[in-house]
């Protein structure tokens, strides 16, 4: 009786649809979006790599200057790897949360002629997208930015970094969408306070989680244990994989845990979404 | 009670819902049962105090509330079975604003009509187009953020219609308006009816049921409790005047008093502090109510006569008021 698409075509076109708005957005915005991603990898390196080896405390002085370096290389790894994660959170985690409690954008775009859960992937791949961004433009500051003293081991490997630095931005794209949508404003500072320093201190950005294993208690390597529930490790693992020629967990290891978080993560999140807009 | 419904039955159906009923978690029956039809370019009005089941039926209607049980058709789409299609007809106005802020005025219905599938040269005439018609062109290129309520309202009803949806949702649309946004809203309505548009309004504001409405639905406690137009739904209270008085004293037994002492009387119902009588006939009503009231030791400090309205036959079928 009246005129309308297949739900498959229709949900193709809307979900496109849904990622140019949101890139638009991102255009408008990109003066926000270079200061919130650079800053953080910026000062990081600035402080670890620059002011500490210069003043002489540098972590991994003992070593001399081959130890700074070896640590510098590990954390501009790490900072890759944080980056991503960050912009899990920036870029899906704190819109949602806003969306959901404050400007209610969310409950047009769910009127949009897809399945709801494509509209909670969209914010995904859209996340992704900003991560693989932000990836692109930290790595050469972190690259440059240190002290004369310090050389940082580079060695691109190409097959990993293609692989593993989408799939890494796509799990903490998912995380973010599993935070926006347990979070309400209100507890936005405790998802901070209780869930993401201990993910992001915790998650091998300042050291290889291979280097671990002296932390003991009764024979027990309880740390490196430990933080295998963190995503973070995987990526930061991945990204030295990636990246460096420094030491790192087996990639037997990164993928599969990687691939299984976001399932995971995308799952919880997708289901968490149409829980709060359908009832 | 449900009157008859079949003054056009060449039109076509554009919703049509079987037995459709909404138990949320905890056992709280918001819709029961409900079958009910709208017409092809009827404005068609769900009236009803809140919490009557007004906003889960547009909410089921629309997708955003799954049925417990029953069916709902919108332009012959089952929209438990095939949202993503049953969406593709509907168009939405909710209660709260829902303008994209981070877009302009002109974008908020350029990107609606990408959503929708228009293409880039569609969507764009169609945004230029709607932003002329709503007059809203001055603010185009505005951000969201800086319009009035009213603006964001008219806004949301361009964006709501952009995609030429079968049938329009408007949910409490002059809720928080203020009077000269709500007569320009319910002007817009006005014309939308001639263009042929078919639209759903729920609304606990009678006025703006019997302004608006083709027909009306009165909603309590998740039924249809009644159904026509305007017209219709009065005469469901036989009686043609109602009298409503004021005194001071037990109000029970001035309606018994009411009833027993003033003819053609054919119901009383106590209100806050007054009772009113239903009469048919309007012959020295005024007269005989208050004789019999004050003949019976009662000081009247008020009486109002009127002919029956939508709250009367709101208060006839579920013996409350419907208050604003």
């Amino acid at each position: 009786m009246y005129g309308t698409r297949s739900a498959v075509r229709s949900s193709r076109i809307a979900f496109g649809a849904l990622l140019l708005r949101d890139l638009v957005v991102l255009r408008k915005h990109l003066r926000e979006f270079i200061p919130r991603t650079i800053v953080q990898p910026l000062l990081l390196c600035f402080v670890f790599l620059y002011v500490f080896p210069t003043i002489g405390t540098g972590v991994g002085g003992r070593g001399g200057a081959a130890g700074e370096s070896a640590f510098a290389t590990t954390l501009v790894a790490g900072v890759v790897g944080l980056t991503i994660m960050f912009q899990g959170i920036q870029a899906v985690a704190l819109p949602m949360v806003q969306e959901f409690g404050y400007t209610k954008e969310i409950e047009d775009r769910v009127l949009a002629p897809l399945p709801v859960s494509l509209v909670a992937l969209e914010k995904v791949a859209f996340g992704a997208i900003q991560g693989m961004l932000a990836a692109c433009i930290v790595f050469p500051i972190a690259a440059v930015v240190h002290a004369r003293s310090i050389h940082i081991n580079l060695s691109v490997h190409w097959a990993v970094l293609v692989t593993l630095v989408p799939l890494a931005c796509v799990a903490c794209s998912a995380l973010g969408l599993t935070f926006g949508t347990i979070f309400d404003p209100r507890n936005v500072p405790l998802m901070f306070g209780i869930i993401i320093l201990p993910l992001t201190f915790l998650g091998g950005t300042y050291y290889a989680w291979t280097t671990l294993s002296p932390v003991t208690l009764w024979g027990v390597h309880w740390l490196q244990i430990l933080v295998l529930v963190n995503p973070l490790v995987y990526i930061n693992e991945g990204s030295r994989a990636a990246l460096t020629t420094s030491g790192h967990m087996t990639l037997w290891a990164v993928y599969p845990a990687l691939i299984a978080f976001t399932a995971f993560f995308l799952w919880l999140g997708t289901a968490n979404f149409r829980r709060r807009v359908i009832s | 009670m449900v009157s008859s419904n079949g003054d056009t039955p060449a039109a076509a159906d554009v919703i049509h819902t079987t037995d459709l009923t909404k138990v949320y978690p905890g056992g709280v029956t918001a819709v029961d049962g409900m079958n009910l039809t709208v017409y092809q370019g009827e404005i068609f009005g769900l009236l009803g105090p809140n919490g009557a089941g007004k906003t889960t039926t547009a909410s089921m209607l629309t997708t955003r509330v799954i049925p417990t049980s029953g069916r709902a058709l919108v332009g012959g789409i089952d929209v438990v079975k095939q949202p993503a299609v049953a969406k593709q007809l509907i168009g939405v106005v909710p209660q709260t604003n829902t303008l994209d802020r981070s877009l302009t005025v002109w974008e908020n219905l350029y990107f609606h009509g990408r959503f929708f599938g228009m293409g880039a040269r569609r969507s764009r005439a169609a945004a230029d187009e709607l932003l002329v018609k709503f007059r809203l062109q001055e603010r185009a290129k505005a951000p969201v953020m800086a319009l009035s309520g009213g603006l964001a309202q008219r806004l949301m009803v361009a964006r709501a219609l952009l995609h030429e949806p079968a049938i329009l949702f408007l949910d409490e649309p002059t809720a928080g308006l203020d009077p000269q946004s709500r007569i320009g809203l319910w002007e817009i309505v006005g014309s939308l009816h001639e263009s042929g548009q078919t639209v759903v309004l729920t609304t606990h504001n009678m006025e703006e049921a019997d302004q608006l409405c083709d027909r009306i639905g009165i909603m309590d406690h998740g039924q249809i409790l009644a159904l026509g137009t305007s017209d219709e739904l009065k005469r469901l209270v036989a009686a043609d005047t109602i009298v409503t008085v004021t005194a001071d004293g037990d109000l029970e037994r001035l309606a018994q008093v009411l009833r027993d002492d003033v003819t053609d009387v054919d119901a009383t119902t106590i209100l806050d502090g007054m009772v009113q009588v239903a009469v048919r006939g309007s012959d020295r009503v005024l007269v005989r109510v208050i004789g019999a009231a004050e003949d019976a030791g009662f000081a009247v400090r008020d009486v109002q006569v009127a002919p029956p309205s939508l709250e009367t036959v709101f208060i006839d079928l579920t013996g409350k008021e419907l208050r604003d």
